[in-house]
């Protein structure tokens, strides 16, 4: 008896998985597309301003879900690059490369958008603070990850080598969270950031889940259409691709 | 395989990598060297006011540690990989990870404790009292091994590959960044008369999880590079 159970085994064959992606990614495109609009209107329309920073708080629609996806992106990085190493499913390391990339953007758009937001704020565009430092080292890392991803030309190789990347800044992060946020409560008395804000009201959380909702499902579609893309590299010569590649030239 | 025949593995490998390093003494300093002149550069950028070095000290010898630490670390398996010593330290019985404990631990010893000979010099050069001399010689004493194991991985992932240098930095520093939070945070704390227990402890658990974890992270690195 294997673990993996048989609709798990068959669909981690690159083909099958090629074909369950292409579907997936246009759904998730579309539920995401659905709900950003739906965010985005209750966000910036419908919901209150916040009555300490008025509506530059609306910001925070898109800086806290991007935020979330940048940790839990690294997370569902390294787990399924393990999977893909550990029993060596292409599928699976093909879909921990693509989501790489995309988890890095997410770690930016968080910093961006959070810098864009401190200057009028903050009067300061960067602080030290703890948890701006430890998601600069996020993107770091996401970074790192793609260096060493591209500088390994073997397909094969590149990815067992970036899957015990990914594992040890897995039990890092942590580590370097933690270090990070001591360091900084060492160094520094109560800054601005530690704005007593009130629990969140109803009216703009629905806004705020709607979002990281439809951040998840457009990280899903985003890298669907990726893993797409490099299993179809790394399996050029195979049967499948050719009569893939073959049947959508007519030949 | 017996007990005995792995112990006299290891201490081989140990004995010829240290050997190795000896034949090669000036290929050994320049670290070193590049150690001394980094920390030596900060008071040229920034200003010579004693007040100023005084509080940069712990922070900058870190820093320059690191740095130092990197430029050591490349050719931890670099020579072995060429000349096909490393394959061969693959195909012996003994199990690798323990091998690889033994050149990390030759690495520290000829990259990792001169830093500790050097480190008072360079405290006195930027104005470093002398309550900051002892925990900055006991930071680097937990903290460079550290350096050596978890940069080891590093190591491991980029051996065959071209340009592995400035990867290797790129890989490795941001995982050196809770050591050199601790260690210049214990050696600035104990200038200011704080108790420094806490970030020792930190220190010294960061090098147990370190030494279980980094040897068999490196093993199974080493394994892949090589094919």
């Amino acid at each position: 008896m294997s673990i993996i159970p048989n609709w798990l085994h068959r669909l981690s064959s690159p083909k099958n998985f090629y074909r369950f992606a292409g579907i997936a990614s246009n759904w998730c495109g579309w539920i995401a597309l659905v709900l950003i609009i739906a965010g985005l209107y209750y966000g910036l329309v419908d919901s209150p301003p916040d009555y300490q920073q008025g509506d530059s708080a609306r910001i925070m629609y898109v800086h806290v879900p991007a935020a979330w996806m940048s940790m839990f992106v690294y997370v569902v990085m390294a787990s399924s690059a393990a999977v893909g190493m550990i029993w060596r499913i292409k599928a699976s390391s093909a879909f921990a490369n693509a989501s790489a990339p995309v988890g890095a953007m997410f770690t930016a758009l968080a910093l961006l958008t959070g810098m864009l937001w401190g200057k009028p704020m903050w009067g300061t565009y960067w602080v030290w603070d703890a948890r701006l430092t430890s998601e600069l080292i996020l993107l770091f890392l996401y970074l790192g990850y793609m260096a060493l991803n591209s500088a390994i030309e073997d397909r094969e190789t590149a990815a067992r080598a970036t899957a015990i990347l990914a594992l040890v800044g897995v039990v890092n992060i942590p580590i370097i969270h933690y270090s990070v946020e001591w360091w900084n409560t060492l160094h520094q008395g109560a800054t601005v950031t530690k704005l007593d804000k009130p629990s969140i009201h109803i009216s703009m959380l629905i806004p705020l889940l709607l979002m990281a909702f439809a951040f998840k499902f457009y990280y899903l579609s985003n890298v669907f259409r990726r893993a797409r893309c490099e299993l179809l590299e790394r399996e050029q010569g195979k049967l499948w691709v050719r009569e893939l590649v073959g049947g959508e030239r007519g030949e | 395989m017996s007990e005995a025949k792995l112990g006299v593995a290891f201490f081989t490998l140990l004995r010829r990598d240290l050997m190795l390093a000896y034949r090669h003494r000036a290929q050994m300093m320049n670290p070193l060297l590049f150690f001394v002149i980094v920390v030596s550069l900060f008071p040229l950028g920034l200003d010579p006011e004693p007040e100023l070095l005084h509080t940069i000290a712990p922070g900058v010898i870190w820093v320059a540690a690191l740095l130092a630490a990197m430029l050591s670390l490349d050719t931890m398996f670099r020579s072995d990989f060429e000349d096909g010593s490393l394959e061969q330290l693959l195909l012996t019985p003994h199990p690798l990870p323990l091998l690889v404990l033994a050149k990390i631990l030759a690495h520290w010893l000829v990259s990792g404790l001169p830093l500790l000979l050097l480190a008072p010099l360079l405290g006195m050069l930027l104005n470093l009292g002398s309550e900051g001399l002892f925990p900055l010689l006991a930071t680097l004493l937990l903290g460079t091994p550290i350096l050596s194991l978890i940069g080891s991985i590093g190591v491991a992932l980029t051996v065959g590959l071209r340009g592995g240098g400035v990867l290797l930095s790129l890989l490795i520093l941001p995982l050196f960044i809770p050591v050199l939070i601790f260690a210049a945070a214990a050696v600035g704390n104990a200038e200011a008369g704080i108790d420094i227990t806490g970030q020792l402890a930190f220190l010294g658990s960061l090098l147990a999880a370190a030494f279980a974890l980094a040897p068999l992270a490196t093993a199974a690195a080493l394994r892949i590079s090589l094919n």
